[in-house]
C-alpha cells in the first residue's frame, strides 16, 4: 500500500541570531491511509515543528530545509507550492492543542465556521473563488449541522450563534474537530488536542477522535507526550526525541518490548502504585547545540564512544519494530509493560 | 502508612466560600457556591490529595485555607487554633505556617535577585535572625532541595528550570512551614521530570516532617504520591478516604467515571466503554439536591430533592444516597 505520508530523512533548521537550530535531524515517518500514528516525546524534542512542516506553516523566512522529503498523497509538500497550497486545509487538516487561540474571539462560532466551509468544502467543484451555488450552500449548512451532532454537541445551532470564549474548553475541541473533519480530509494532524483538557474530557475527545477516524478511514498523525493518551488513540507509535527518529512500533510492541533506552525510560517515568518512578536525569538538549551522534547519548546509561561518533540508523524495515540505537534493549531484557 | 492515627494537624469545618456574580451595572445577580459545606481533617505527616474536573473548586480551597480567600462560612483549625472562618484576619505568625504553592515554584523567583537573596528575603521579613543564622539556615535548606552551595550567587537565569523549582521550594521550606498546599505542582511538566519532582517531594516531606495537600487533576499522580484523598465535584466533596481503598473500589458514581477516564497502559482503550456524557454545570446555578445527579447514570427522583451528606463507613465516606444499594 502506498503510504498516505511519507517522511524520510527530513533535517530542517531555523535560522536564530545564535547560529542555526537543528530542530529535525533526519526524521522518518510513515503514515498509511487510515492509520492513526502517535508522534511521542518530551517537549521541545521537535513534534510540533514537524507537524508544522507537514502543514507548509512554518515561517518561511526563518526555515531551512537540510534534507529529504515530505509527500503527502505523492505530492512534495517542501518544494511543490501550488500542489501543497491545494491540499492543505482539504486533503490534510489541523487540531491544535489551544483551540482558543486559533478561533478569532470577535466572531460568532456560525463566522468561522462559514469562512472554512466558502473555502475548503468537499462539494466545490463549481465553486471556485469561495462561490457556492444556493444549493450547494444548503448542503453544507446541513453538513456543519451534522457535523455538530457527530461530535457530540448538543443543540448545534446555539452552538453556532456563540463566541468562542463562551464554549468550555471541551466545547471549543470539540468545534475544532468538527472543523476538522468537514472539509473530508484524508490526513488529520492532531497536535496535543487533550493536553489542556480534564481526564473525563480527553476520554471524550479521544474516543470521539479514533471512532470518527476509523469510520471515516482517515489517517492521524496524532502528537503528544501523554504515553497514556498515545496508548488510547493509536495503531502505531513513533517516539522522536531532539529531533531524531529513536523507535517506531505497533502499538503493542511498543508497549510491551519498547527496545530504545529513551522509550524505556520514558515508561518507567510513569507514576505507578507501590514503586517510585525513575525520571530521566538532564534535559533535552538545545537545538542550537545538538550533542554530535545519537542526540540522546548524554542522559543515556548504555552510551559508549560509538554513540558520540555516528549517528545510529533507523534498524529494520517499514511496519516492522524499528529502533534507532547501538545499544539497544533486547526484548528478552524487558519485564514489559503490557 | 502507621497504624497509629496521627495526630490532627488541620481540621476544615463545614467550610464554604462563595462568590458574587455581577451583571449589568456591576449588580449582584447571583452567587457562585466554589466552596459548600466541605468538612475534612489532615493528620500530621499526611499527604492528602484533592482531586476533581476544573472548576469544581479545589483552588477556592486551598486559597481559603490559605486566608488568600475569606470563607463564606465554616471554620479551619490548625493544631485546635481556628485560624480561619468569617470576618477574621489571618494572624502573621499563621501565615509562615501554611505555604501555598501554585504550579511552578521556580517561576515566582525575582530575576533581579542572586538566589541567596531570594532566600534571605522572607526571613529578613519574618523573623529578626542574624546574618549569620540566616545563611547557616539557607546553606542548609539548599543542600536538603540538592543544590550545591555554589548556586546561591548565582541569578535564576543562570540555573535550569528544574533548579529553579529547586530553588522555589527552598524559598517556601525557610519559613519552616507545617503545612504546604501544592496546587497542580505536575502540570505542563513530562513525565520525565515529574517523576524526579514528585521524588523530592517525598525526600522533602521526610526531612522536614511536613504535611501535603496535594491539589491535582492527574490520578495516576495522586495514586502514586498520596495516602488519602478528597473526590470534590462543584464545590462539594463527594467522596473520601484512603487513596488505595477509594481506587480500588470508589463508591461514588462520579468517581467511579473519573477513575475509568484515566488511560490504562497494557488494558482494553477506556475511551471505548466510558459513558459520563458532557461537562460539569454551571456553578453559579447549582442543580438542586445532588449536585452530580445531572450526569449520573444512577440518579433517581429524590436525588433531585435531597442533598446527600457523607455516609462513612469504615474511614472511607461517600456523598450518594444509593451506594449501599447492591448490585450498582
Ligand atoms: N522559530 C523557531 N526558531 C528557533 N527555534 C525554534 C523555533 N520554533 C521552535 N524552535 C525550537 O525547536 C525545538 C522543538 O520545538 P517544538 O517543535 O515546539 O517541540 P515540541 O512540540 O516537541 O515540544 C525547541 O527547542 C524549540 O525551542
Ligand atoms: N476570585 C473568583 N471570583 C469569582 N469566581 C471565582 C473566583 N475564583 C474561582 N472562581 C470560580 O469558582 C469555581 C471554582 O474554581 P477553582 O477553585 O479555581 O476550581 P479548580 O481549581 O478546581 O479548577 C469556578 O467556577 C471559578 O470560575
Ligand atoms: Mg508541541
Ligand atoms: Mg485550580
Amino acid at each position: 500500500m502506498a503510504p498516505l505520508l511519507d517522511i524520510a530523512k527530513l533535517s530542517l533548521s531555523f535560522r536564530t541570531e545564535s547560529g542555526p537550530a537543528r530542530v529535525l535531524d533526519q526524521i522518518d515517518l510513515l503514515v498509511q491511509p487510515g492509520e492513526i500514528v502517535g508522534l511521542v516525546g518530551e517537549s521541545g524534542c521537535g513534534k510540533t515543528t514537524l507537524a508544522r512542516a507537514i502543514l507548509g506553516t512554518l515561517p518561511e523566512r526563518l526555515t531551512e530545509i537540510g534534507s529529504g522529503h515530505i509527500r503527502l498523497d505523492g505530492v512534495d509538500m517542501l518544494r511543490d507550492d501550488q500542489a501543497t497550497e491545494r491540499l492543505r486545509g482539504r486533503v490534510v487538516t489541523f487540531v491544535p492543542q489551544d483551540p482558543f487561540a486559533s478561533f478569532n474571539p470577535l466572531f460568532r462560532i456560525r463566522a468561522q465556521i462559514g469562512d472554512l466551509m466558502r473555502w475548503k468544502t468537499p462539494r466545490r467543484t463549481a465553486s471556485r473563488f469561495g462561490w457556492r451555488s444556493r444549493a450547494e450552500q444548503k448542503a453544507d449548512d446541513e453538513a456543519v449541522l451534522a457535523m455538530l451532532d457527530t461530535v457530540q454537541l448538543p443543540q448545534p445551532r446555539r452552538i453556532l450563534e456563540k463566541y468562542p470564549h463562551e464554549l468550555s474548553g471541551g466545547q471549543r475541541q470539540r468545534v475544532m474537530i468538527a472543523m476538522a473533519l468537514l472539509p473530508e480530509p484524508r490526513l488529520i494532524i492532531a497536535d496535543e488536542p487533550t493536553t489542556a483538557l480534564d481526564v473525563t474530557v480527553q476520554a471524550q475527545i479521544l474516543g470521539l477522535l479514533r471512532r470518527l477516524a476509523v469510520e471515516r478511514g482517515v489517517s492521524v498523525l496524532f502528537t503528544t507526550h501523554d504515553l497514556g493518551a498515545a496508548w488510547e488513540i493509536c495503531d502505531r507509535v513513533v517516539v522522536m526525541y531532539a529531533g531524531q527518529t529513536a523507535e517506531i512500533a505497533p502499538r503493542e510492541a511498543f508497549f510491551a518490548h519498547p527496545r530504545h533506552p529513551y522509550t524505556r525510560m520514558l515508561l518507567q517515568s510513569l507514576p505507578e502504585e507501590g514503586r517510585d518512578a525513575v525520571g530521566i536525569p538532564g534535559a533535552v538538549p538545545s537545538p542550537l547545540q545538538p550533542p554530535p551522534g545519537c542526540r540522546f547519548n548524554p542522559r543515556c546509561p548504555r552510551m559508549t564512544g560509538i554513540c558520540r561518533d555516528e549517528r545510529p540508523a533507523l534498524s529494520g524495515q517499514h511496519g516492522a519494530h524499528q529502533v534507532a540505537c547501538h545499544h539497544p534493549v533486547a526484548v528478552s531484557e524487558v519485564a514489559g509493560n503490557v | 502508612m502507621s497504624d497509629l492515627p496521627a495526630p490532627t494537624l488541620l481540621e476544615v469545618d463545614r467550610l464554604g466560600r462563595h462568590f458574587p456574580v455581577r451583571g449589568f451595572l456591576n449588580r449582584r445577580v447571583g452567587t457562585l457556591r466554589a466552596l459548600d459545606d466541605v468538612s475534612f481533617a489532615v493528620g500530621e505527616g499526611e499527604v492528602l490529595g484533592i482531586v476533581g474536573e476544573s472548576g469544581c473548586g479545589k483552588s477556592t480551597l486551598g486559597k481559603t485555607l490559605m486566608g488568600i480567600h475569606e470563607p463564606t462560612s465554616g471554620e479551619v483549625r490548625l493544631r485546635g487554633e481556628r485560624i480561619a472562618a468569617p470576618g477574621q484576619k489571618r494572624a502573621a505568625a499563621v501565615r509562615a505556617k501554611l505555604q501555598y504553592v501554585y504550579q511552578d515554584p521556580g517561576a515566582s523567583l525575582d530575576p533581579r535577585w542572586t538566589l541567596r537573596r531570594s532566600l534571605h528575603e522572607p526571613l529578613i521579613i519574618h523573623t529578626d535572625w542574624s546574618r549569620a543564622k540566616r545563611e547557616e539556615h539557607v546553606q542548609a535548606i539548599v543542600s536538603a532541595v540538592g543544590l550545591p552551595q555554589a548556586h546561591l550567587d548565582l541569578y535564576p537565569h543562570e540555573i535550569s528550570g528544574g533548579q529553579q523549582r529547586r530553588v522555589g521550594l527552598a524559598r517556601i521550606l525557610v519559613l519552616g512551614p507545617q503545612l504546604i498546599i501544592f496546587d497542580e505542582p505536575t502540570s505542563g511538566l513530562d513525565v520525565s521530570v515529574q517523576a524526579t519532582v514528585l521524588a523530592l517531594f517525598r525526600d522533602l516531606r521526610e526531612e522536614f516532617g511536613l504535611t501535603y495537600l496535594f491539589i491535582s487533576h492527574d490520578l495516576a499522580v495522586v495514586r502514586s504520591i498520596c495516602n488519602r484523598i478528597v473526590v470534590m465535584y462543584l464545590g462539594r466533596i463527594v467522596e473520601i478516604g484512603d487513596t488505595a481503598e477509594v481506587f480500588r473500589a470508589p463508591r461514588h458514581p462520579y468517581t467511579r467515571s473519573l477513575l475509568a477516564a484515566a488511560p490504562r497502559i497494557g488494558g482494553p482503550r477506556v475511551t471505548e466503554s466510558f459513558t459520563l456524557q458532557g461537562e460539569p454545570p454551571d456553578p453559579s446555578n447549582v442543580p438542586s439536591g445532588c449536585r452530580f445527579r445531572t450526569r449520573c447514570p444512577l440518579a433517581i427522583d429524590k436525588c433531585a430533592t435531597i442533598e446527600p451528606a457523607i455516609d462513612f463507613e469504615g474511614g472511607h465516606g461517600v456523598a450518594c444516597l444509593r451506594w449501599r444499594e447492591d448490585a450498582l
